[in-house]
Order: structure tokens, then C-alpha cells, then sequence
């Protein structure tokens, strides 16, 4: 993380809090460049919430520090960061009307109010809500009201914008919407955006980046691309997209590659990244793959250039869109099975169970992950 | 503010405020609305030799009622139940603000302790106090061990002994309905107001103290009501020099046997009270 690029515009690390005794977060850091759109993904209470409540000022870190375009605000108070949240569940002020509402962050920052005037009417074009003004919060729907939380937001026009799980509350269809509005908006101001969710496809459909948060820790950083195709944890590649975890032995093999032996069972040969490392032989490190990279094949063909596995059909699922093949790959150990997913074409499917079938992965698609010390 | 009222007057029930009235409303209903009709009946009857009451009607215990000899008692009465519920506004306020937001764990224990003066006999604690403010009590002694004074002072039977009284029995009810209605207020609304830039006490004027108006009124209302009609705190503490129409009104049937002059004043009470809730309750639903 020192080499920090220039267009840094928040930079937070490491921090580290516990709420009485229990760690809540354990050294996370994260850099957030200009006009990015930055996701902390994560199961519930991995601390993701509270990272933002750091980063808006309502929580102090017990260590760790907060910069915000270069200057240190960790000790500043929430009313005088340069930055904006947008609530869970709104918190829009019910004793005012949509337009106080937008005004308030303005009026607070002392603009005049002929140019409040101007901007209220312009933030509630860019959430949709023309005309909204006079409008009481009680009588909006959800959808308006998370608008509106949006407009308020952006209209003081900060330079980070913090959201978490804005769009938790509203219903599928609704959800799906907002998701492109709020990348269209963001695009369009050119705002950094801190979003904080626990839905994998809304992260990987908006972010430019993603935290992967896992109990209190970022497990990796990168964009949605990088930690779909490189995941550098189990947790990382199961929480996203979901992945057949093993374990496997390092064996001594040519550099840039790796030479492993998969559960005592299968040698496994397969290309490395260029930054990535390998532990020493005699190690034991855990892989994963992808069930839609796992191919089956009923027939006893030789898939060219594919890893090969001797493996036993125990059960298929017809989910509409596609099939879930469940299969026994390890005579050592057979109660571990793997998924593949197949297309949804349920005539290319066999139903028949207990018959023996390949399973063929490309070496590229194991991915190497952390030491396996258990 | 005016903002804040018209949300306020837009609709909005206060459901805890309703449940912390419902009991007064219902002691209105069962102890008064019943028993006044007799009491409103009574009042327009004479008063005969030796306490009799003669069934003839007229409305010459009103004439009597309204007779300038009578109106510094009423102004009394209004000024120090107005100053008792100012004074536990003042304090209330602070205080129910203290138990939501800052009090943490102390908060159960805290409460309970605010119910104190419920459950002990006002008796009890009105004696307590002129224990405490006696010329040989504790407050005189300290002031005089400390060298404040050289000699005693006679707090008891002063307005001061009277609000005080007044103030320490009727703080619960002006507290409860403010830590109801604060306790409402979403934590998050108040932290969007840091969030926009207000501090501390901008987002108190701006959000909380508006946010939390309904158990304001609701405070006053309960506290301002049964002040009207105490006459303990006054017989107690305060002496006949300071006789408010709750005393006046409890010397018509204890001691002067006059009834149906007492059933006359309570009727004008009544129709105050009466009154008030109904504007209050006007103001609540509008
Ligand atoms: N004020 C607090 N006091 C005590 N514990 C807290 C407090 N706030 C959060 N925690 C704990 O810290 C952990 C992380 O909470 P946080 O709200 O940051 O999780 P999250 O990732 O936002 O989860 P979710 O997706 O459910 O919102 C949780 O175990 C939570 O119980
Ligand atoms: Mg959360």
C-alpha cells in the first residue's frame, strides 16, 4: 500500500477496532481513487457498516488513521468531513418537506439561498424526482424515499459519497433499476462512491473495485474481473461465484508453474500468474474451481489438453437455467463431492446416477489460494 | 419550527404520549365524569344551617365563585401550576435527554429511580421535606456548618418550598412522555444531521427538539393538569398563605361543610381541565 497513486482521494488504514472485547475489524485498509466506485462486499456483520461509520466520522478507530485528500480527518468530527451518507433506511428528516430536506447539508455549509434555489430543482432532476419539492416525506414511497436520501446527499456535492446497502429495502425489480441509475449518476458527477453491500451481483454489476470483507478483514482488493478469475482466498472465491474448494500438496516442479498433488489422488500441472508465488514443496495449499469450468463428459473421450478426473455421477438438478451436476471425484475421499454447473438443456443431461463420467477442467482454471495449514 | 408544527399538527399520533394519557383518561371517565354529573348537580343547590344542603337551584355559589375575593387564589393556582410545569420542562428535558441518549446501561436503573416519588406516599415524601427544610432542618444546619448563614432560615412555607414540593412530585410526569417521544427518534436522522454539517447543537434545534415536540406537549399537559388540582404540596409545605383552589376547594367539604360552594369550584376545575384536553387533543389531531 505505499505506493499509493496520485489520484488517491481517501485513504484509510490500517484500522483496527473492537467494540468491548470483541474485534470488529482487524487492519483494514483501502484506497479510494477520484470519480471511483469502490464496493465492501461481505457476509453480515463482517464489519462493513462500521468501516463506513470510521470513514463518515461517527466512529472513532481504536488504531489506524483516516486521510481524505491528503489531510488527516481521523480526529475531525463527522459535520466536518467532505463527505456524504446515504442510510440504510433513509433517515430523511420527517419534519421536513423534500425540498428542507436537500437544503439542509447547503444551508448548513452556508450557501446562499437563491443558490439553493437553483440546486434543489437540479438534484431532484438527477434522481428522477422533478417536481418533488413541496412534497411531505410520509407520503413517498420507499423508492422516492431512497431518492430523495440520494438527492440530499449529492446536492452539497461532497467529495466521497458513503452508502450502505441503499438499496436493501426495496423490492427486486426496484433494486435492479436503481442499480443503473445510481452507476449512470455516479459516472455522470464523476463521484467517488464508497457502497457498502452483502449481494455479490449488485458488486460485481457497479463497482470498479471491490474489499471483500471476511470477519473483520479485507481478503482481497481488485475489480470485480480480478476477483471473479483470481481469487487469492477460499472464502473469496466461494463468497463470489461460488467454487469446489480442495486441498493440495506442492510438489517440486519448473518455475512460473505449479506442480501439485490434488487430495492424494490427482497431479495436477498448472500455469502460475505472473505475480503470483507458490509456497516451498511439502506445502499444502487449498485450490479452487469454478463448477461452470467443471466440462463432464458422459463418453469415455480424452479431452485434449484438459485435466482429467475419473469421476462418479451421484445426482443432477435441473434449476430451469441450468443443471447442477453433483459429482464423486475422490475414491480416498468419497464423501466430498463437486458441483459442475451445465447449461440449462435438460435433453444433454443424463439422469441416470452411480455411472462413471469425466470430469476435464483447463489448467488455467485452478486457482491457487492461501497455505493449507489445518 | 413553523415547519416542524405543521408536521406536528399533520396527523401524526404519538402513540406513546396516547398510552402515557390513557390512564389519566381513564380516571377521568370513572372518578370524574361519573361522579360530575352529582358534583355539577350539587353546585347549583344552598347551603343550609350546619352544612345542610337545600335542593333549591340557583346560581349564587358561581356568583360567589367568581367574586374578586376568589381570583387571587385562582391566579395562584394557574401561577404555580404554569411555573411548576416551566420548571419541570427546564429540568425534564435535560434529563429525559440524559436517560435516552448518554445514560447506557445506568438507563433502566436511572428510571426506576425517577419513579420513586410514585411509590413512596407523597405523605412520606412531603414530611421528608420538611425534614430537609425545616429552621431545624438539614438544609438550615449545613448552611450554617458550612458558615453560609448565621442563622437560621424559614424555607418551609414559602412559594419556594411550594415549587419545590410541586416540582419534585410532578418531574415523572413531564420526564416520561419526553423520554417516550425521544426515544423515538431515530438515532440515524440525528446522525444525518452531523452528516450535513451540523454540529452538536444545530442538529439538536433542527432535528431533535423538533422531532421530539409531541412529548414536550404531552409533558406539559400531564404535569400542568394534576398541578391544578393539588392542594397536599400547599398543606404540607406551603401553609395557608398560600392557599390554591385545591385547598379552597378541599376547606369547602372538610371544614367549612359548605358543599355545595366546593361542588361549584370543583365544576370551574373541571371545566378547565376539560377544556384544556380537549384544545390539547384538537392540537394533537389537527
Ligand atoms: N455499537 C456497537 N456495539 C457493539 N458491537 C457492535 C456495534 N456496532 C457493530 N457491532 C458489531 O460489530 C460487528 C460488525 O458490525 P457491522 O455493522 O460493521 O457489520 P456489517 O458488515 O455492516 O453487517 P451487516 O451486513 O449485517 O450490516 C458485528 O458483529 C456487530 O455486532
Ligand atoms: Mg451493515
Amino acid at each position: 500500500m505505499s505506493t499509493v497513486s496520485d489520484d488517491a482521494l481517501l485513504e484509510v488504514g490500517p484500522l483496527n477496532k473492537a467494540f468491548g472485547t470483541t474485534p470488529v475489524l482487524r487492519d483494514v485498509s483501502l484506497t479510494v481513487r477520484k470519480g471511483e466506485f469502490m464496493t465492501l462486499l461481505g457476509p453480515s456483520g463482517c464489519g462493513k457498516t462500521t468501516t463506513l461509520r470510521i470513514i463518515a466520522g461517527f466512529e472513532a478507530p481504536d488504531g489506524g488513521r483516516v486521510r481524505l485528500s491528503g489531510v488527516d480527518v481521523t480526529d475531525t468530527p463527522a459535520y466536518e468531513r467532505d463527505v456524504h451518507t446515504v442510510f440504510q433506511h433513509y433517515a430523511l428528516f420527517p419534519h421536513l418537506s423534500v425540498a428542507d430536506n436537500i437544503a439542509f447539508g447547503m444551508r448548513m455549509d452556508k450557501v446562499p439561498e437563491d443558490e439553493i434555489r437553483r440546486r434543489v430543482p437540479e438534484a431532484l432532476s438527477m434522481v428522477k424526482l422533478s417536481g418533488f419539492e413541496a412534497r411531505r416525506i410520509q407520503s413517498l414511497s420507499g423508492g422516492q424515499m431512497q431518492r430523495v436520501a440520494l438527492a440530499r446527499a449529492i446536492a452539497g456535492r461532497p467529495a466521497v459519497l458513503l452508502l450502505d446497502e441503499p438499496l436493501g429495502a426495496l423490492d427486486l425489480k426496484l433494486r435492479k433499476e436503481m442499480q443503473l441509475e445510481l452507476k449512470n449518476l455516479q459516472r455522470r458527477l464523476g463521484l467517488a462512491f464508497i457502497y457498502v453491500t452483502h449481494d455479490q451481483e449488485e458488486a460485481m454489476t457497479m463497482s470498479d473495485r471491490i474489499a471483500v470483507f471476511n470477519a473483520g478483514r479485507i481478503e482481497q482488493v481488485g475489480t470485480p474481473g480480478e476477483i471473479y478469475e483470481m481469487p487469492k482466498t477460499s472464502f473469496v472465491a466461494d463468497f463470489i461465484g461460488g467454487a469446489n474448494i480442495f486441498s493440495a500438496k506442492v510438489l517440486p516442479g519448473a518455475a512460473g508453474r505449479a506442480h501439485l498433488m490434488l487430495e492424494d489422488e490427482y497431479e495436477l500441472d498448472v500455469p502460475l500468474d505472473p505475480y503470483e508465488t507458490l509456497p516451498e514443496a511439502g506445502a499444502r495449499v487449498k485450490i479452487a474451481i469454478r463448477p461452470e469450468r467443471v466440462k463432464v463428459f458422459y463418453k469415455d473421450e480424452l479431452p485434449f489438453g484438459l485435466i482429467r478426473f475419473d469421476a462418479i455421477l451421484k445426482d443432477t438438478v435441473f434449476l430451469g437455467d441450468a443443471c447442477q451436476i453433483y459429482l464423486q471425484m475422490f475414491k480416498k475421499a468419497p464423501e466430498r463431492l463437486a458441483i459442475a454447473w451445465a447449461g440449462g438443456d435438460r435433453y444433454a443431461v443424463h439422469d441416470d446416477m452411480d455411472v462413471p463420467v469425466i470430469a476435464a477442467v483447463q489448467p488455467e482454471d485452478v486457482y491457487i489460494l492461501e497455505r493449507d495449514d489445518a | 419550527m413553523d415547519r416542524a408544527l405543521s408536521w406536528l399538527l399533520g396527523g401524526r399520533k404519538p402513540a406513546a404520549s396516547h398510552l402515557l394519557l390513557a390512564p389519566a383518561s381513564l380516571w377521568l371517565i370513572f372518578f370524574l365524569i361519573i361522579p360530575a354529573g352529582g358534583l355539577v348537580l350539587l353546585s347549583f343547590a344552598k347551603t343550609g344551617p350546619y352544612g345542610a344542603i337545600v335542593w333549591e337551584f340557583g346560581f349564587q355559589n358561581y356568583r360567589r365563585a367568581f367574586d374578586t375575593k376568589y381570583l387571587p387564589v385562582f391566579a395562584r393556582t394557574l401561577a404555580f401550576a404554569g411555573g411548576t410545569t416551566a420548571l419541570c420542562l427546564v429540568l425534564g428535558y435535560p434529563l429525559a435527554y440524559y436517560l435516552t441518549f448518554r445514560a447506557g446501561r445506568w438507563r433502566n436503573a436511572l428510571l426506576v429511580g425517577l419513579m420513586v416519588p410514585f411509590w413512596s406516599s407523597c405523605l412520606v415524601a412531603y414530611y421528608s421535606w420538611m425534614i430537609v427544610l425545616g429552621k431545624e432542618g438539614l438544609l438550615n444546619t449545613a448552611l450554617i456548618r458550612a458558615g453560609f448563614l448565621s442563622a437560621p432560615i424559614g424555607f418551609l412555607y414559602t412559594p419556594f418550598a411550594i415549587l419545590l414540593g410541586l416540582v419534585y412530585f410532578y418531574l415523572p410526569f413531564t420526564v416520561l412522555p419526553l423520554y417516550a417521544s425521544l426515544e423515538k427518534v431515530p438515532r440515524s436522522v440525528i446522525e444525518a444531521a452531523y452528516d450535513l454539517g451540523a454540529g452538536r447543537w444545530t442538529a439538536f434545534f433542527k432535528v431533535t427538539l423538533p422531532l421530539s415536540l409531541p412529548g414536550v406537549v404531552a409533558g406539559c399537559v400531564l404535569t400542568f393538569i394534576p398541578c391544578l388540582g393539588d392542594f397536599l404540596t400547599v398543606e404540607i409545605l406551603g401553609g395557608p398563605r398560600y392557599y390554591l383552589l385545591g385547598n379552597l376547594i378541599s376547606n369547602q367539604f372538610m371544614m367549612a361543610q359548605d358543599w355545595p360552594f366546593g361542588s361549584a369550584l370543583t365544576s370551574i376545575l373541571l371545566a378547565g381541565l376539560v377544556g384544556g384536553l380537549w384544545l390539547y387533543q384538537r392540537w394533537e389531531k389537527a
